[in-house]
């Protein structure tokens, strides 16, 4: 899909990102997600694919506490997440996310979904938050497009904008739960070629995908998760080249063939 | 590389079809178009034909203008006129207007009308600054501006000099009537039920099951009372749990009832757009580090209350008409009053033109609300798709 084909420069470090340890979620009686350990370092590119329902978006969730895990730990930066309302506050301000629906705010204009959190989160004055916001939507290419309301921009755009109003609060770690899933064929490279510039300053991202074009010239590490398990993970060209796990072959010959 | 490669050519865009457009395309599309359609329209002409004469020559071509008094819409054997008699309108406006308002205090009634206008006006400035600040001042000043100018400030003793020619001295709530009450119990009612009703929505839908419970009982209560028991029981069941002494003005309790009355009304008005937002909005706003409150104050509630506006309106509506109900506890709000003025034996026989006006006062607000609701839902679409 991205126009290139040699894969990124890495730009992982030594530091944790993230840490999660021996993590259990529940669903009622449903056991979703099945003693998850993961370790993303800072700058690290992390892909996340799999079967439908085998827990991915899930897990990413779990990290900034969109949904809450049962047992096992998720440390963040260093920060633990526990029910502590401190702690989730601190943690969402270093982490971004970006839906599959994009979830806009559709009463406010693209500007002002930009600058929202900035001014009320961050207590930026509204002048800077502002200034904040046309430098994202200049780097994500639609700054013509501030004053519009979401209701007026095609997929492609809204997703551009839901990535510039995650950035505007300058995290250090970045969510994607399916980015391109509800796009139109056309849109999709507007989206993806946004995520690898942000690949390439050194951002570190968990991204739940199946743009395995993506995932081949971006990522660090791929998982491939199943049942609420992570079956495997490795370097992109060893898990295209010589997947491990029979799941794994199974998966990647009827995504990569049809 | 010479391979010619081929260029698409866009048709131009024509015009629609001649038989479509015009007067005669609209009478055919809109009237005329079937055997059905046909029959109905042809049905409509006939019941106008029915209604709207009698109605034209009864309230205007046979009506009474001017007169100095009832005798002028009657005839010389003293049966009334066949149309309608408006100088009963004429001389008892007063009392519509302001009920057993001290004649000669009405112009502080105006004042206060006045002042509502010049006070709230500033508000239709597209881009007044801190107009949100404004906007909530007003509404809080505005109350306590209007209690003094229907009240006064000077109490006199009953007898003392004073007592009845001081400008500013006290009337007591129970002289208050009118239009001017109405309007005061239907906009305090209205201004006072929307916060209350969004508190009890978001209390509803809240994970604390005591904030929940509460809530709950609270609207189911409310919403299971006729509202002529809230005012009946706000008015004599109220003071006989009190202890002896403590007596707390009729209105204000009346005021209470219509308040708490329509809050359950309004909360299920906007439980119900709450529940139109989708799930993505919330965590959208949660990923974003918004805590609860501003999640619900800038994204949710904003959302919420703007699809619900035609019913939050609806619900105004009902509860300007349902102030009625206080004439039951003895108070002379418009209706009351002009039931007094139909009471009043120099225009006995008249009562007809004093329930139209009264129609005719309510439709001039009621759709004055509906028109306002229509402008606010297309001044706040911002052309979203509903997902």
């Amino acid at each position: 899909m991205t126009a290139t084909a040699s894969p990124l420069k890495s730009s992982k470090s030594d530091e944790v990102a993230i840490q999660i340890a021996s993590m259990h979620k529940w669903y009622g009686e449903f056991h979703v997600l099945k003693d998850i350990n993961l370790t993303v370092y800072k700058g690290e590119r992390i892909v996340i694919c799999g079967p439908s329902g085998s827990g991915k978006s899930t897990m990413i969730r779990c990290i900034n506490r969109l949904e809450e895990h049962q047992k096992g730990t998720i440390a963040v930066d260093g920060v633990e997440l526990t029910n502590n309302v401190k702690n989730i506050d601190a943690i969402r301000r270093e982490v971004g996310m970006v839906f599959q629906h994009f979830n806009l705010f559709p009463h406010l204009t693209v500007l002002e979904n930009c600058t929202l959190a900035p001014i009320w989160v961050k207590k930026m004055p509204k002048k800077d938050a502002e200034a904040v916001a046309m430098k994202y939507l200049e780097r994500v290419r639609i700054p013509e497009q501030a004053l519009k309301y979401p209701g007026q921009l095609s997929g492609g755009q809204q997703q551009r904008v839901a990535i510039a109003r995650s950035l505007c609060m300058s995290p250090k770690i970045m969510l994607f739960d399916e980015p391109t899933s509800a796009l139109d064929p056309e849109m999709i490279k507007e989206v993806l070629d946004t995520m690898v510039g942000l690949a390439e300053e050194g951002m570190t991202m968990l991204c739940v995908t199946h743009e395995m074009g993506f995932a081949r010239t971006v990522a660090n590490r791929i998982i491939f998760m199943d049942r609420g398990e992570i079956v495997e993970q490795n370097e992109p060209k060893e898990f295209f080249a010589n997947p491990r796990s029979e799941r794994t072959r199974l998966f990647l010959s009827q995504i990569l063939h049809h | 590389m010479t391979t010619a490669t081929e260029t698409h050519q866009q048709k131009a865009d024509l015009p629609p079809p001649a038989a479509t457009v015009g007067i005669v395309g609209w009478l055919r599309e809109n009237l005329f178009g079937s055997v059905p359609s046909t029959i109905l329209t042809l049905l409509a002409a006939y019941i106008l034909y029915l209604v709207v004469p009698p109605l034209v020559s009864w309230s205007i071509i046979n009506a009474t203008w001017t007169g100095a008094d009832s005798n002028a819409c009657k005839l010389a054997d003293g049966a009334r006129k066949d149309g309608a008699c408006w100088i009963y309108i004429q001389a008892w406006i007063g009392g519509y207007m302001y009920g057993l308002y001290p004649y000669d205090l009405r112009w502080r009634i105006d004042i206060a009308a006045v002042l509502a206008v010049v006070m709230f006006a500033p508000l239709a400035i597209k881009r007044l600054p801190y107009k949100d600040l404004y906007g909530i001042a007003v509404i809080l000043l505005y109350p306590v501006v209007a209690y003094f100018m229907f009240k006064g400030f000077i109490d006199f003793a009953p007898g003392a000099p004073g007592s009845t020619d001081h400008p500013w001295r006290v009337v007591q709530t129970d002289k208050w009537g009118g239009l001017a009450l109405t309007l005061l119990i239907a906009s305090v009612g209205i201004i006072a039920s929307l916060p209350l009703g969004v508190l009890l929505a978001l209390g509803r839908r809240s994970t604390m099951p005591i904030v929940s419970t509460f809530s709950v009982l609270f609207i189911e209560l409310w919403r299971g009372v006729p509202l002529i028991t809230v005012l009946f029981m706000s008015s004599v069941m109220l003071p006989l749990f009190l202890p002896e002494g403590v007596n707390f003005d009729k209105l204000l309790r009346a005021l209470i009832g219509v308040t708490l009355f329509s809050a359950a009304y309004m909360a299920e008005v906007i439980r119900g757009g709450l529940q139109a937002i989708p799930k993505g909005q919330y965590e959208a706003a949660m990923a974003l580090g918004l805590n609860y409150p501003r999640m619900m104050a800038l994204i949710v509630l904003p959302q919420a209350l703007r699809y619900v506006i035609p019913n939050i309106v609806n619900t105004f509506i009902g509860l300007f008409k349902d102030t009625t109900l206080v004439a039951i506890i003895g108070m002379f709000d418009l209706l009351g009053a002009i039931q007094l003025g139909n009471a009043d034996p120099k225009w006995l026989g008249f009562s007809i033109e004093g329930y139209a006006f009264a129609a005719v006062l309510y439709f001039v607000f009621c759709y004055g609300m509906s028109r306002y609701s229509q402008h606010l839902e297309r001044k706040l679409h911002t052309g979203h798709k509903k997902r």
